[in-house]
């Protein structure tokens, strides 16, 4: 081993210790029974109606918020672009600040702010106006979704419009292309890899996540990260919470293969 | 001669409080070479992309065709351009970029299909339909960014410093390249350059600009042999610039020796600059030269010698294919039609700056 590699080492601990064993064990309770025998019931269990509603669910929650990160983000992007360097790190600033903050905190910020009788609606109440009953929703979730994973859309799509040169939209004007045409036939499809990144980071934690469900959802919403949860904390079935991860690993790992297909310089990726 | 195509009248643009064009008046002639040549920050790219629509003047007006086209978008002209960095668009291949603006016109199927052949055979590229941009060299980008544009039938073809990101040797091919283009398409050539010998080589007009302000207009000959003033004939090519004093009509003092000259009309006793090329210096011994000097430097380079000769307190800089060691004594003489006289600057923005070459 040469002394450049030698610095590799303590992450290379790290990584086996806390990446490596544990989804090895992933793996092992996920596949094996209570009795430690060999088994597919932990995956298959999937198929259940109580699972595959609370996976369904999940896919469809987490597909609208990423729908709508997206129809937010590339308008934003946009604008940041076309802004100068000044008026431009000031927004930028204004739009990271929040991501500093604790994500849990900011979602019980807005727990206490959707609630029945939270902020919100003291407000609305004190000026007549109709009360909001989203907590406890689906629409609450994705209101929470879309809050907490909008930057990771912003960043890779603001990326790669910056890589864009300016030359290029103008050699479509002067071939004749108008903003509509120099729009669809050349910034989107030049941006496609920010874009499926700015998908792929805003799709997968939201499918994953089961503090957002859990605190803006109340117990009544199940997802399947919240599935998952229950078998761990209150059920004590590592086996069939195992199952159930590497099933929601598929998805993921389903999406990471889309996503490296269409981005394949890395460009629209901001890690 | 043809009938003006182009006319820019009284343009000015400054970016930022900065004044990059100063009340600039030129005008262009159907299936004219013409170049804006200068060195960076002179206003030449400002004064294309003002043509190509993607900068509006302050004031003043850009009349194409006895039209006002000051304010039409780029999408709406009848000239195109093909960028410094080729700007292709990467995520289609040759065909769908040279086709791009036809299918904008909405041009039928066959349409198309005919003319990106003619296209890439004109850019001597056959068969490179499928390729995509970025598995060609730089000098084949650059030819299919001119497909591009002449697919359009443009009356004019802007070109933004094309070969600069092109190494020499394909730089000189593509120089003969757009030469034999340009006769065969029979249109327009609006080029800008920083690139002097591009611009003696190809052009049938030259603008040397410097500071927002035109020069010196005129035929590669005229501008490498009469510079109007130090800038030119500093920007242009080698030359010994030289304080002198007019005496007479047809005799000019130099370093304090007098030499005979053609020149006229500067008036008696009346400071001026000259101008002699290093290859019209003749060294000779030191008893037939009008000036005695000592050889400083030698360097040989291919075609000639290139020395250094210091003479009544000068460096002069002298092209020979005769070779005089260092510490030869010599004679300098020049003979009267190569002296070019030149009035010294009025102004300082005519005054000559120093370029980075």
């Amino acid at each position: 081993m040469n002394k450049k590699k030698m610095l590799g080492t303590p992450y290379f601990i790290w990584s086996v210790m806390f990446i490596l064993v544990p989804l090895g064990m992933v793996f092992y309770y996920g596949l094996t029974d209570k009795s430690g025998a060999f088994t597919f019931e932990n995956i298959s269990a999937i198929t259940s109606p109580e699972h595959s509603k609370a996976l369904f669910l999940a896919l469809l929650l987490s597909l609208i918020a990423t729908v709508i990160c997206l129809l937010l983000a590339y308008p934003l992007a946009m604008i940041l672009c076309s802004m100068n360097i000044n008026q431009h790190s000031f927004i930028v600033l204004i739009f990271i600040l929040p991501m500093w903050m604790n994500f849990l905190l900011r979602t019980l910020a807005w727990q206490t702010l959707l609630e029945k009788t939270g902020v919100i609606n003291n407000i609305l109440t004190f000026l007549h106006l109709p009360t909001l009953n989203i907590i406890n929703t689906p629409y609450a979730i994705i209101f929470g979704m879309v809050y907490n994973f909008l930057p990771f859309m912003v960043l890779p799509i603001y990326n790669s419009l910056t890589k864009i040169d300016g030359n290029v939209i103008n050699a479509a004007q002067d071939l004749g292309a108008n903003g509509l045409q120099v729009f669809t036939k050349i910034t989107l499809p030049l941006t496609v890899p920010g874009i499926i990144s700015g998908i792929t980071m805003v799709f997968i934690p939201a499918l994953t996540t089961f503090v957002i469900s859990k605190l803006l959802g109340g117990s009544k919403i199940l997802l399947i990260g919240n599935v998952v949860e229950e078998e761990f904390t209150q059920a004590s079935n590592w086996h069939l919470g195992s199952g159930l991860s590497i099933v929601l690993m598929i998805f993921i790992i389903i999406n990471m293969v889309i996503s490296t297909i269409f981005d394949k310089d890395g460009e629209g990726s901001v890690l | 001669m043809n009938k003006k195509l182009i006319d820019l009248q009284n343009i000015s643009k400054s970016f930022d409080g900065q004044m990059i064009l100063d009340d600039l008046n030129l005008y262009i002639r159907e299936n004219e070479f013409l170049t804006l040549l200068g060195p960076s920050g002179c206003g030449k790219t400002t004064t294309l992309r003002i043509l190509g629509g993607f900068e509006t003047p302050d004031s003043g007006k850009v009349i194409f065709d006895d039209t006002d086209i000051t304010k039409l978008p780029p999408n709406k002209r009848q000239l195109n351009t093909v960028f410094q960095k080729y700007a292709l668009f990467t995520h289609m291949t040759i065909a769908e970029n040279i086709a791009f603006g036809l299918k904008i016109k909405n041009k039928t199927k066959s349409y198309i299909d005919d003319k990106i052949k003619y296209a890439l055979k004109l850019v001597n590229l056959d068969g490179y339909e499928n390729r995509m941009p970025d598995s060609l060299s730089g000098g084949q980008q650059q030819r299919i960014a001119i497909a591009r544009a002449i697919v359009n039938e443009p009356k004019v073809l802007l070109l933004d410093e094309p070969l600069g990101a092109l190494d020499l040797k394909l730089r000189q091919d593509m120089q003969y390249e757009l030469i034999r283009l340009k006769n065969e398409l029979g249109i327009t050539f609006i080029y800008v350059t920083h690139d002097q010998e591009e611009a003696l080589t190809m052009s049938d007009t030259i603008v040397v600009m410097n500071q927002g302000y035109i020069q010196q207009i005129g035929t590669p000959e005229s501008i490498y042999n009469e510079p109007e003033n130090a800038f030119v004939a500093d920007f242009i090519g080698d030359s010994n610039i030289i304080s002198a004093t007019m005496i007479e009509d047809k005799l000019v003092e130099i370093l304090g020796t007098k030499f005979p000259c053609v020149d006229t009309g500067f008036g008696c006793n009346k400071p001026v600059d000259v101008v002699i090329r290093p290859e019209d210096v003749i060294l000779s011994s030191p008893a037939t030269g009008r000036i005695k000097g000592v050889v400083t430097h030698l360097i040989f380079k291919g075609v000639h010698y290139e020395m250094e000769v210091t003479a009544n307190g000068y460096e002069w800089l002298v092209h020979s294919t005769g070779m005089f060691p260092v510490g030869t004594e010599v004679g300098i003489d020049v003979d009267p039609f190569n002296i070019q006289i030149m009035n010294k600057p009025a102004s300082e923005d005519e005054e000559a700056v120093k370029i980075d070459e």
